[in-house]
């Protein structure tokens, strides 16, 4: 039986124009490989510009590669587009597309009949996810007239309304609140769960949820896989550390603490008032050393305490650096 | 997961189907429907009068002739070019610019011919009003010689849906064209039109246009299809007026436009093809240009 979605050394290049004929070449993908087993929810884990996107839409036919090959259900995304369609949707979050002169359930009907679900079929599921999106009582509304969260529950409605084998969820909780986050997840989890054979592709940035849905996780950055396991297994390659979570007031730079034997990794967030550092050691030992140096500088610690590993703390040990510094510097 | 021919031809209507009510929806929705109806009255009829009353001017009075005629005929039907070119290229802007559903249609299994030539259903269906309003202003106010019982129906119908054919092909090539431009893709199909315009002996004879420009008319099927409108609508002796068209019978003029739409057709589909490619290497099927 061949994977759900299998990737052999894909590349992607763009050429990105910087002046009047003046092209930079950017590596969106560097032949990565990767191989997804039916019915499993996969995650893709990195910062903005890593590659997650470029991926997702090369595996949904909307992008070529530059090279490589990628396959959807056996099938190649290249050489045979149409038939990929039939399996497939896709959700992009942060979006506020739509068309405005339609209505949630015209909208939702639409894409069924462009997928061929017979009416009836398409009724009952178009209810139902309106209930699991929450947008029973909008369905009559004109898209136009809806918040920008709204539109999004209403195309994440639509990445299902065709039943796919596989879909695929770029950032699918991207600028949704909190409560419609937490619903979007609960669907996620069931859809696949409560469905056999079914196949989700999720990218994220938000490690809680990755860890919370992802069967695996690959953790992707600057166009290479650096880990591909699952989330507990990736933890366990930082389990032996010892990590730390500090609150320093008054740190105006943090040069010369990562020199300091025995720390493997450190990143520093500014707060409001004061810096967040944390610290990824060899051993606990390292601590009194570390402390005295923030001291010496006339910081004052806030508060301090020993965490146990997150994916954060994988991807910080493998990047070099935090997501959420990557993702808001970007 | 084979799919029966049965069920692909019946996903393509139900698809075709709702394609042609969007378009509908998006063409008619900027105004209450009274308001609608009255634009898509006093338009072709205003287009009309701008051309009745240049040519006025340029003869000093001389309506009711057979050249005033031929011009106005051609002109009313030439009205089905700007609108269903307009219609299917502008569906790949809207989609891709303003709505930004146009990668949601394409990663769906719906044919985007099918979409596109949905989408222009609804121009197709205004201008076909237009036209329809324009002949019978023309027929009662302006002496155009336009009998109901004279009228070649079986000729008319054929001519009408070869043409449109060809129309179609066009529009695809435009849509082709818009989907891998950004800068230029909004005044695309209104130029292209117009330079059909002129090309295509709609106002003027084939035969007062420059050898070049002739040479380009005859391989158009809407030189012929314009011609063929006329002898139906007005009788075979206003093939006189041209005599580049003159040439040919009315069945000979048919078979021309038969061929041309074929070409075109082809072509169009090629060229399509060609654009998607182009389109999906360079990632340009979701991207807003912002233009």
């Amino acid at each position: 039986m061949h994977p759900a979605i299998e990737v052999v050394k894909l590349k992607r290049l763009f050429r990105k124009k910087q002046a009047r004929r003046s092209w930079r070449t950017v590596v969106a993908l560097e032949e990565i490989d990767l191989e997804i087993q039916e019915g499993e929810l996969f995650g893709v884990l990195g910062p903005n510009g890593a590659g997650k996107t470029t991926l997702i839409k090369i595996l949904a036919t909307l992008l070529l590669p530059t090279s490589g090959q990628a396959f959807v259900d056996g099938i190649d995304v290249v050489k045979d587009p149409r038939a990929v369609r039939r399996r497939i949707n896709m959700v992009s979050g942060g979006e506020h597309s739509g068309y405005g002169i339609l209505t949630v359930r015209e909208t939702l009907w639409m894409f069924s009949q462009f997928y061929g679900v017979p009416g009836k079929v398409a009724r009952e599921r178009i209810n139902e996810l309106l209930r699991v999106v929450g947008l029973e009582e909008e369905a009559n509304t004109r898209i136009s007239r809806l918040s920008t969260g709204m539109r999004q529950k209403m195309n994440f409605a639509r990445g299902f309304v065709s039943d796919p084998k596989i879909v695929f969820l770029d950032e699918p909780t991207l600028g949704l609140d909190v409560g419609a986050a937490r619903d979007a997840r609960n669907f996620i989890k069931s859809w696949v769960k409560d469905r056999p054979g079914k196949t989700v592709l999720l990218t994220t940035h938000y490690m809680t949820e990755a860890e919370e849905l992802c069967d695996r996780v690959a953790i992707i950055d600057r166009g290479k896989i650096l880990a591909c396991d699952t989330p507990e297994n990736l933890k366990r390659r930082v389990k032996k550390d010892s990590i730390f979570h500090l609150e320093v007031a008054g740190l105006d730079s943090w040069e010369g603490l990562h020199e300091i034997a025995g720390v493997k990794q450190l990143v520093s967030t500014p707060r409001d008032g004061f810096t967040e550092l944390k610290f990824i050691l060899d051993h606990e030992d390292v601590l009194p050393q570390l402390l005295g140096k923030i001291t010496e500088r006339g910081s004052r610690v806030l508060y301090m305490r020993k965490t146990e590993p997150t994916l954060e703390d994988v991807f910080i040990e493998l990047v070099g650096r935090s997501l959420e510094v990557d993702t808001a510097e970007r | 997961m084979a799919v029966s021919v049965s069920r692909r031809v019946r996903e393509g209507f139900g698809a075709f189907r709702t394609a042609t009510r969007l378009g509908w929806q998006i063409e008619s929705n900027w105004a209450d429907p009274l308001v609608f109806a009255i634009y898509s009255i006093i338009k072709p009829v205003a287009a009309s009068l701008i051309l009745v009353f240049m040519y006025l001017v340029i003869t000093r009075g001389k309506a009711g002739t057979e050249l005033f005629a031929y011009i106005y005929v051609g002109n009313a039907f030439y009205i089905f070019v700007g609108g269903v070119l307009f219609g299917i290229s502008w569906a790949i802007i809207d989609d891709r610019e303003h709505y930004e559903m146009l990668k949601y249609i394409y990663l769906s299994p719906i044919r985007i011919y099918i979409y596109l030539l949905g989408r222009g259903m609804a121009r197709l269906f205004i201008s076909a009003i237009s036209v329809a309003i324009a002949l019978s202003f023309g027929a009662l106010l302006l002496k155009v010689p336009l009998r109901i019982t004279a009228i070649d129906y079986p000729y008319l119908f054929a001519g009408l849906i070869l043409g449109l054919g060809g129309v179609i092909a066009l529009g695809i090539i435009l849509a082709g064209v818009c989907l891998i431009t950004a800068r230029h893709s909004w005044g695309i199909s209104e130029s292209v039109a117009g330079a059909f315009y002129l090309l295509c002996g709609v106002v003027f004879p084939l035969d007062v246009l420059p050898r070049w420009a002739q040479a380009i008319g005859v391989v158009l099927p809407p030189t012929y299809w314009i011609e063929a409108m006329r002898r139906a609508a007005l009788g075979e002796e206003v093939a006189g007026v041209s005599q580049v068209l003159g040439r040919f019978s009315n069945s000979s003029l048919l078979l021309v436009l038969l061929g041309t739409t074929a070409g075109l057709m082809f072509i169009s589909h090629l060229f399509f093809r060609a654009a998607e490619g182009r389109a999906r290497r360079r990632g340009l099927i979701d991207q807003r240009t912002d233009y």
